[in-house]
């Protein structure tokens, strides 16, 4: 259909020459993005790294250099330290059970049950939801006396409990909403894992005499790992830049028992305007979450040229 | 490919089959509770609201309590001017950022590179504190743009546009070129056209994502002309409404409402797109 030319030796001559020019367009085409990405990303990560070591300005003394004062400070603070406890027994609560529940949806909605759209349907709506819309359903939910799970207990007989009240419940209270919330997002990804897996793969177990737990362990989990990965990195992620719940639901108490590395930034930032502080800890999460994002990025690329 | 997945010859069969049946429809429903539960307490008198009961007068009067108790109209439309320019700005910025490192081998393109890959490790939902002064600085506080600028370079949406360019044949672009196309041209009328599902599903997630994005916006707005609905709620919520929960969820399905009825309407679209763009 079409007809390729040899080249000639003037256009030969020319594509050695159109580097310097390609250079120039490239760049031009850069430059919007880039410019947004200088302002937005590559400044402020810079400027939070430098302001870390400075005092936060006062209206009657400025900036100091203080070095490691302010890292001194948040290891010093045991908020801190609660922060970071609540957000890693959050990541450990979120990030297994809504990785499994999101496979066992996956699993059931791939089975031809009846109404399977429907209850895809169902498991997947959370996610378009707003996180702060949905926050308020759960307060209401939660709510001692008039909420919905106070009436059923009391219908079991069941004494009403503040839940989200209580320094013992409240945590595991914003653990089960961000469950519910992400579940349904992780089931998609599993779901379409599931259904690349060749068919004839399942009839060749059922002839060799699998069981369906056999074949589930032996032959699809693994060829879903790099699914699972996939969704094990996100929900790292999520686990530590989720805080609008926190913000509706509690606060970040009842004493600092749901407050998160990121509502603590938030909090020192915008309640105390100790921007210091904020951005002393901001580096702290920046580290942990670059860590993972790298391991996403190695991961993405491997799995684009696997293709 | 076959839609026929491997479980198949695995399907379960009778008693195990109902008994999945059964398990699924039930995680289902408590996964719809809250969202039941609140379309309940929206649609019946305040009395109703943790009452349960089949004769329950339904009424629409805490919805126009809801509307009138706070300015939705004007938060209505800032959500819809915000999810606009954002994804506007985005889809303009990433194309030409992407086409720039799909098709030209370019002095520092992967030093460029490296610092697009950046923002996905180093989130704006993080820089708030920074970017919170930046905007001081240019005097865009509490503004629309304010919360659209720190979103629109998305590195996400460069890395997949990328990739999607990528496989573009080279004839094509040749092609248009001996046509007399420009750079521009050739991109318009040759990439862009063949990545129309990636634009799709990049563009209902981002969406989506903005529709619901609440930090940020509630950092850097502070007035009515400029509060999105998410931050309209929760201002809306959490002042002395005396917590009247039939008003509360009115407003809360109010704010939802446009996405929910989308997602509804376009349940395999929106499947798709979040599966195929993955990370938001």
């Amino acid at each position: 259909m079409r007809t390729e030319a040899p080249a000639t030796p003037l256009e030969l001559v020319a594509r050695s020459i159109r580097p310097s020019s390609t250079t120039v367009h490239a760049w031009l085409l850069l430059l919007p993005a880039m410019t947004l990405l200088a302002l937005f990303t590559h400044w402020p990560a810079l400027a939070t790294f430098i302001d870390s070591f400075f005092s936060t300005p006062r209206p009657k003394r400025g900036a100091t250099f203080v070095g490691l004062e302010n890292y001194r400070q948040i290891v010093d603070d045991p908020i801190f330290w609660q922060a970071l406890t609540n957000n890693l027994l959050f990541a450990i609560g979120t990030i297994p059970v809504s990785i499994g529940l999101a496979l066992l949806m996956a699993v059931w909605v791939n089975d031809r049950i009846a109404g399977r759209t429907l209850v895809r349907m169902a498991y997947f709506t959370p996610t378009v939801l707003p996180m702060i819309a949905v926050a308020n359903i759960w307060l209401f939910f939660y709510t001692p006396q008039y909420g919905l799970l106070a009436q059923l207990l009391s219908a079991f007989g069941g004494a009403s409990y503040n839940w989200l009240g209580s320094k013992d419940t409240a945590l595991l209270c914003v653990t089960i909403v961000a469950v519910w919330k992400e579940a349904g997002f992780f089931m998609i990804f599993y779901l379409a894992a599931l259904q690349q897996i060749a068919p004839s793969l399942g009839e060749a177990a059922v002839l060799e005499g699998a069981s369906r737990w056999y074949f589930f362990r032996r032959v699809q989990f693994p060829l879903l790992m790099p699914t699972t990965l996939f969704v094990l990195i996100n929900a790292v992620i999520n686990a530590f830049r989720t805080v609008d719940h926190i913000i509706v639901m509690t606060r970040g108490g009842p004493d600092n028992a749901t407050s998160l590395l990121l509502f603590r930034i938030y909090e020192l930032g915008f309640a105390f305007w100790d921007t210091s502080a904020a951005a002393a800890l901001t580096m702290v999460l920046l580290t942990g979450l670059g860590a993972i994002a790298l391991a996403q990025y190695i991961f993405l690329e491997r799995r684009i040229h696997y293709r | 490919m076959s839609m026929r997945a491997a479980s198949e010859a695995y399907a379960p069969t009778g008693a195990s089959r109902l008994l999945e049946t059964v398990a699924a429809w039930m995680l289902a429903g408590l996964w719809i509770l809250p969202l039941l539960y609140a379309l309940w307490t929206a649609f019946h008198p305040g009395e109703y609201s943790a009452r349960f009961e089949v004769l329950a007068p339904v009424t629409l009067d805490n919805f126009s309590r809801a509307w009138s108790a706070a300015p939705f109209a004007r938060y209505f439309l800032n959500t819809f001017v915000l999810v606009t320019l954002v994804l506007s700005g985005q889809l303009v910025l990433c194309t030409l950022a992407a086409y720039a490192f799909a098709r030209s081998d370019f002095r520092g393109s992967n030093i460029a590179f490296a610092l697009v890959l950046i923002q996905l490790m180093i989130m704006p939902d993080v820089l708030i504190v920074q970017n919170y002064k930046t905007m001081n600085m240019l005097g865009m506080l509490d503004s629309i743009p304010a919360i659209a600028l720190p979103y629109v370079a998305s590195a996400f949406g460069i890395f997949l546009l990328r990739q999607t360019f990528k496989t573009v044949p080279q004839e094509l672009d040749e092609a248009a070129r001996i046509e007399g196309a420009g750079a521009v041209q050739t991109l318009l009328r040759v990439y862009v056209p063949l990545a129309k599902p990636v634009y799709l599903a990049y563009g209902l997630v981002s969406v989506s994502y903005h529709w619901n994005n609440f930090l940020w916006p509630l950092i850097v707005t502070n007035s009515v002309e400029s509060r999105p609905l998410t931050v309209g709620l929760q201002v809306f919520a959490s002042t002395d409404q005396g917590i009247d929960w039939s008003i509360i969820c009115a407003a809360t399905l109010m704010t939802s409402a446009p996405l929910l009825i989308a997602f509804l309407l376009f349940q395999r679209q929106f499947v798709q797109s979040f599966m195929r763009v993955g990370i938001r």
